[in-house]
């Protein structure tokens, strides 16, 4: 195991980036730094700790605790050392008898209201106002016992200033009477995590953090939990209830966070096998030291009683599970696999491959289906969400992936963002989206719903264009018909970058009166005029970047958004440099990664194609097998044949398909007709129903591996804990495989990730050693950059020049009518992560218990619907029922919820309609009534007898 | 089951018809080839053959599929 213990130093105030360097001494100690640097900040890089209490490197310089006090010569007086610049020829003294002084008097003012119980206290040995009390020197606390807000009760009786310890988060506790007032959880609110929901009211002596309004606890302000308050706190004030159990931590172990694609790096904060805290990396390249409350605090699933431990089998899906050991499980698993190839064909079985799970692991998955099964049969969770970005984007500009990094995000002047919602689904994007916000960026949004970034407080221009569900390429194309007709375009750029003769055959295209927004506004409902400004907008930003996600890929017409995104970029001039780009935000920790390692089933690791000679020469090689030259089963394709009885068997790891594919009844009806299915998940999850091999997984707690980011940034995730099942789950497939002869050899997944390399172009330059070194590198990493690529295409397109792709509206299948006359549209909410078998599982809970139906009041009304009530809502394929929500969030005519809860199975509702290209499920858009109802759906009540049914165990035989 | 290929077939044809750079149904075949498994694209050109309604584009395109390989040994 490999732990990593980095100094965590706290600077006390923020880089400051300037080509200016001043050169000061401080104690005696020359030292150089950039101009605009604070003395703090430039004594910490010398080696001189000024005590503080209110500094912190992570928020901005505030000067209220008064004991970084220093005396500069030349200089009157006892400046704040964290909101005094530095000058060329500065000579500072951090330690005089008169700065002594003054710190030991604000300190003895601080003590004199604050509880002296540190030795039971939470935070003791890890609390910032000990730590200073000892360094400044503090013996004695002159003051007489007097009015404070500490003490419950005093000598008159109950102690009007005190206030009671606010309790209402699962995760943490709020004591004001440990606060200190030092403004750093609600600056921390404000400037890191950009919510707002604290505050200090009153003044002087009166001044109190505040959590929303009065009356207001942490749950029911707009906290939204993120953590970044209790991290920011140098007391027991704000801090996390697991470390008020267990104790301070006694390591740290650098890993990945495995929720969303966002991938923020997190310190895992141990004692022995028990995790303490969750703490965001400060040197974690994709989050800077930030989180959202699924990364900090909802990782209590690892450990949850439902986990199952131990392999299980049964004969059909009717019988309950028999507990069986590692080899019966692999065994039976085997043999049916077999027999299934033996009666079906070699084409009759496959494997979906995880997109939550580590690089290594999904290689050797779809390793096995292509070496050991002899097809091509293997897909990922990236066919129902990303795979139009793949094609949309490797057409357009020879890349399967998102063009910038993160940081780009500072420097961007506008932001579009398309069918996305950064503030819920990536929680720590969305943070860095509003501090760029806060600093003047502008803003345009496509959403059919008003999402929460256009709420956040800013001093740019914002524009919402609700577009009707289905509406994307006619909208994203009317914007492209707005800067040709305008000439709005940047000539020079597609001169040089692509071909000028394709530009002019696509504005050609564009110009034709049925692209222009009076027309578009008939079928998207967006105003022209909204649609014109915000295509100047875009255009006449010095920097524009677009960041877009599943509502533009789950579609029909996914693949045709994605390249008309691209259009508008490189029409635009806005690839290639930083602040620009285009940049889909990708769903699972993973799903980069598992489209990066060959879990598509026409590509090999890398995206080239099964039938290019050459690679599959390379891998025949490496794999030492004959491989398939043809593209095998896509996740729907796998459900049509095995509906036409000639798909038998599924390996699915990680993956809960029978809740996130669309169209529930079409997915049940192909598992159940299967010979064989093995679930290798954490949980006995909606899939497992319909199995008959479970092998138990291992969290990311337990693995060591790697996850990629929707940056293309490879970070390494690191073992904190012994698996609980047994084994990591790259171990597990090496099991399954070699029961099926394959005979694999790996001891580490290091060893995985150098095949990969050795086998992948992109990836040549990873190894373990080299992401230990660098802490993380974006692909492409090789010979031509060995350090990875933060921007991709800046001299120039990957493909050569960048490709415009004609882009025609062609309006879905599934249209509203008298039967059916409302659009719904699905989406995340930001407590609960994909299907919730991880969050639904935790404390979370708390914030999202069911999936709600958001409905316009005037759907409502005409409906006889209030707020609360439960209703139908039916579809084509189905229905189910769940509760209304009452908002004009939604259009008229758009109804729209989460897919969070199993008992609701929203996709019993949706279609199997799909993206033209690729497959991807048309989620975004289903035809849908809603009326009143008394409660749970046939289907949802029968669903529930079915799954109570098969997740019977049957008791193991006594010893 | 059997129309679904036919109308995957025609969201093809309905993207690449107002392409300029290629003949629409070489580019659908061509899709078709790329990312249809042989088995897909048996059960497809037996439709064509057997006189299913489908789009022109769609029809032509089923002259330049790849015919899958005879069945493999299983």
């Amino acid at each position: 195991m490999k732990d990593f213990i980095i100094p965590d130093r706290d600077l006390g105030t923020p880089a400051v980036k300037s080509d200016v360097i001043v050169n000061l001494t401080i104690d005696g100690i020359p030292v150089s730094v950039p101009g605009g640097t604070s003395v703090m900040r430039a004594a910490a890089i010398a080696g001189v700790t000024v005590p503080k209490l209110c500094a912190t490197d992570s928020l901005n310089a505030f000067g209220s605790c008064r004991i970084c006090v220093v005396q500069i010569d030349g200089m009157r007086g006892t400046p704040a050392s964290c909101t005094t610049p530095v000058f060329e020829g500065m000579n500072v003294h951090t330690q005089t008898d008169e700065v002594a002084q003054i710190r030991r008097g604000v300190m003895e003012l601080y003590i004199s209201d604050h509880p002296l119980d540190c030795l039971t206290c939470a935070a003791n040995g890890d609390c910032e106002l000990q730590d200073m009390a000892g360094a400044v020197g503090l013996r004695e606390v002159r003051y007489e016992p007097g009015t404070n807000h500490f003490q419950r009760r005093t000598a008159e009786g109950p102690n009007p200033e005190y206030r009671p310890k606010d309790q209402s988060n699962p995760y943490f506790s709020f004591d004001p009477a440990k606060c200190i007032v030092c403004n750093r959880c609600v600056r921390a609110c404000e400037e890191i995590q950009g919510t707002f929901a604290l505050t200090i009211e009153g003044r002087g002596f009166d001044s109190r953090v505040s959590a929303g309004m009065s009356g207001d606890n942490f749950l029911s302000s707009d906290c939204v939990s993120c953590g970044a308050c209790v991290q920011a706190c140098p007391t027991a004030t704000l801090i996390e209830n697991k470390v008020f159990e267990i104790g301070t931590p006694e390591r740290i172990v650098k890993t990945t966070c495995a929720y969303c694609g966002v991938g923020c790096s997190f310190d895992a904060h141990m004692r022995g096998e028990e995790v303490v805290k969750m703490v965001p990396s400060k040197d974690g390249k994709a989050n800077h030291g930030h989180s959202c409350v699924k990364g900090r605090f909802a990782w209590g699933y690892a450990t949850h009683q439902d986990r199952k431990l131990e392999p299980m089998v049964r004969e059909k899906i009717t019988d309950p599970w028999r507990i069986v050991s590692w080899d019966e499980a692999l065994n039976f698993a085997a043999d049916r696999l077999k027999k299934a190839q033996a009666d079906f064909g070699r084409d009759s079985i496959g494997v979906i491959t995880s997109s939550r799970c580590t690089n290594e692991e999904t290689y050797l998955v779809q390793k096995l289906t292509r070496a050991v099964f002899g097809n091509n049969n293997t897909d990922t969770c990236a066919r129902v969400c990303h795979s139009p970005t793949g094609y949309g984007l490797k057409t357009a500009f020879g890349t399967s992936a998102g063009t910038h990094d993160f940081d780009s995000i500072d420097e961007t002047d506008l932001m579009l963002i398309i069918g996305c919602n950064p503030t819920d689904g990536h929680p720590v994007v969305g943070s860095r989206m509003r501090a760029r916000l806060r600093e003047g960026a502008g803003l345009i949004v496509l959403d059919p719903r008003r999402t929460d970034i256009l709420e956040t407080p800013h001093l740019g221009d914002s524009w919402h264009l609700p577009l009707r569900p289905g509406t994307n390429v006619a909208v994203v194309t009317s914007l492209a018909h707005v800067i040709v007709s305008e000439k709005l375009y940047d000539e020079e750029y597609i001169r040089t970058r692509c071909d000028w003769d394709e530009f002019l055959a696509y504005s050609e295209f564009l110009l034709d009166p049925r692209h222009s927004p009076e027309e578009v506004e008939k079928l998207s409902q967006v105003p022209a005029d909204l649609i014109r400004q915000a295509a100047r907008a875009y255009a006449a930003a010095p920097r524009a970047s677009i960041f877009y996600g599943l509502g533009v890929t789950e579609h029909s017409q996914g693949s045709t958004t994605v390249m008309a995104i691209a259009n508008l970029a490189m029409m635009t001039g806005n690839i290639g440099r930083p602040g620009t780009g285009v940049n889909p935000l990708r769903g699972q920790n993973n799903v980069q990664g598992s489209c990066d390692m060959g879990s598509f089933p026409h590509e090999y690791p890398g995206y080239r194609h099964v039938s290019d000679p050459e690679t599959r020469a390379l891998y025949e090689r490496v794999w030492g097998v004959p491989l398939s030259d043809e593209p095998g089963l896509r996740i729907p394709n796998m459900f049509d044949e095995a509906l036409n009885g000639r798909f038998k068997g599924l390996y699915c790891q990680g993956e809960d398909i029978v809740q996130s594919d669309p169209d529930t009844k079409h997915v049940t009806g192909a598992l159940s007709s299967m010979d064989i299915v093995i679930v290798h998940d954490l949980f006995l999850n909606e899939t497992a129903n319909y199995a008959h091999v479970f092998l138990p997984g291992s969290s990311f707690l337990e693995k060591n591996g790697t996850f990629t980011n929707a940056e293309r940034r490879i970070n390494m995730v690191r073992k904190a804990m012994s698996p609980k099942n047994g084994y990591e789950d790259w171990e597990i497939t090496q099991m399954l495989a070699n029961t099926l002869g394959a005979n694999w050899t790996y001891t580490h997944p290091s060893e995985i990730m150098d095949e990969i390399a050795m086998t992948t172009p992109s990836f040549s330059g990873v190894s373990f050693d080299l992401l230990d070194r660098e802490g993380s590198v974006q692909w492409p990493c090789n010979e031509a950059a060995p350090l990875g690529t933060p921007l991709m295409h800046i001299d120039g397109f990957v493909r050569g020049k960048g490709k415009f792709i004609h882009t025609e509206y062609v309006a879905t299948d599934e249209r509203t009518g008298s039967r059916f006359p409302l659009l719904l549209t699905t989406g995340r909410i930001l407590s609960q992560y994909n299907v919730g078998a991880q969050t639904r599982r935790t404390d979370n809970q708390v914030w999202h218990s069911e999936d709600v139906l958001e409905i316009h009041p005037s759907d409502a009304e005409n409906r006889g619907i209030r707020s609360g009530d439960w209703v139908r809502v039916a579809s084509r394929s189905g229905d189910t029922s769940l509760r209304a929500e009452i908002t004009e969030r939604v259009a008229p005519g758009v109804v729209y919820t989460t897919f969070h809860h199993p008992t609701t199975q929203a996709n019993v509702v949706t279609t199997d309609n799909s993206d033209w290209a690729t497959n991807c499920p048309e989620f975004k858009v289903t035809a849908v009534q809603v009326s009143p109802s008394n409660g749970p759906s046939d289907w949802q009540e029968e669903y529930q007898t079915h799954s109570d049914l098969s997740r019977r165990i049957l008791p193991t035989a006594a010893e | 089951m059997q129309d679904k290929l036919i109308r995957m077939a025609t969201q093809m044809a309905d993207f690449f018809r107002s392409q300029p750079d290629e003949p629409p149904a070489q580019a659908v075949a061509a899709h078709i080839n790329d990312s249809w498994s042989p088995q897909m694209r048996k059960d497809f050109l037996a439709q064509i053959s057997a006189g299913a309604e489908a789009d022109p584009i769609v029809r032509d395109a089923a002259s330049f599929i790849r015919p899958p390989k005879v069945a493999s040994e299983s």
